[in-house]
C-alpha cells in the first residue's frame, strides 16, 4: 500500500498511471483496477464556495488510513492500494482524494475501493473549512455514502 | 501524571488554543479531564475523542504520558 498526504495539488490520473507502471508486482497480474477521485465543488449547502482549507491530525490521520487499507486487504484479495489525500488550501476543481485499488478480479477492486472511501469519510481525521463570500464556515458532517 | 491535550478544527477555534499540557494528581477519564480543563464549557455532544491517536470512549481511563484529542465529526474525502 502507498498512502500520502499532499500539501500541493496533484493529478489523480497521472498518479494512478505512475503507480501502476512503477510497481513491478502489478504487471501482468492485475486483472482489475478500480479508482475513486473526489474533487472540490464550487458550491455547498446553497452557498458559492471560493476556497477550502483541509485540516488534519498529523500522525493519527496516517494511522487511520493505514488501518482502513489493512482492513480492506484482510477482507478482499488485493494486489496493491494507493491513497492520496490533500491537506491545506484548495480551490474548486482541485482533486481532494484518490483511492486506487488493484486486484485480480473486478469484485475485489470495486468493493475494496468503495469500502476504503466510505471508511475514510467516516473515520479519517480531516476537517474542511470553506471560504465563502460572506466569511468562513466549517463543514459540520459528511453525507452518508451507502444507500440506507 | 502528565497528559498532552489537543484540539482540532472548529473546537480548536472555539477554545482559542490547539493544545494543553496538564499535570494531574488523580486518575481521570477523558470526559473528566475535559471538565477539569473547561469547567464552564460543556463538551459538545458530537465531540469525538482519541487517546494516543486511536478513537477512544469518553470513559476511557487516562495514563501518564497519554495524548488526548478532542475534535468534531470528521469531514474528509
Amino acid at each position: 500500500m502507498r498512502i500520502e498526504l499532499w500539501e500541493t495539488p496533484f493529478e489523480p490520473l497521472a498518479e494512478l498511471a505512475y503507480h501502476q507502471d512503477s510497481r513491478p508486482g502489478l504487471q501482468g497480474r492485475h486483472g482489475a483496477m478500480a479508482s475513486f477521485v473526489g474533487t472540490m465543488r464550487d458550491s455547498n449547502e446553497g452557498s458559492a464556495v471560493q476556497a477550502m482549507t483541509l485540516e488534519h491530525y498529523p500522525g493519527m490521520t496516517e494511522k487511520q488510513l493505514s488501518a482502513i487499507v489493512t482492513e480492506a486487504e484482510q477482507r478482499w484479495t488485493l494486489l496493491d492500494t494507493l491513497v492520496i489525500h490533500r491537506v491545506g488550501r484548495l480551490v474548486p476543481g482541485d482533486p481532494i482524494v484518490l483511492v486506487g485499488v488493484w486486484s485480480g478480479h473486478r469484485n475485489d477492486a470495486f468493493e475494496a475501493c468503495r469500502y476504503i472511501m466510505e471508511a475514510l469519510k467516516s473515520r479519517a481525521t480531516f476537517w474542511k473549512k470553506e471560504t465563502l463570500a460572506e466569511g468562513e464556515r466549517w463543514v459540520e458532517k459528511n453525507t452518508t455514502g451507502y444507500a440506507p | 501524571m502528565t497528559v498532552h491535550v489537543r484540539y482540532f478544527a472548529s473546537l480548536r477555534e472555539r477554545l482559542g488554543r490547539s493544545d494543553d499540557r496538564i499535570t494531574l494528581e488523580d486518575a481521570l477519564t477523558a470526559t473528566e479531564l475535559w471538565s477539569r480543563l473547561w469547567p464552564d464549557t460543556p463538551l459538545p455532544p458530537n465531540t469525538l475523542i482519541a487517546v494516543n491517536q486511536e478513537y477512544a470512549d469518553p470513559g476511557a481511563a487516562l495514563r501518564d504520558g497519554d495524548e488526548v484529542a478532542f475534535f468534531p465529526p470528521v469531514t474528509g474525502g
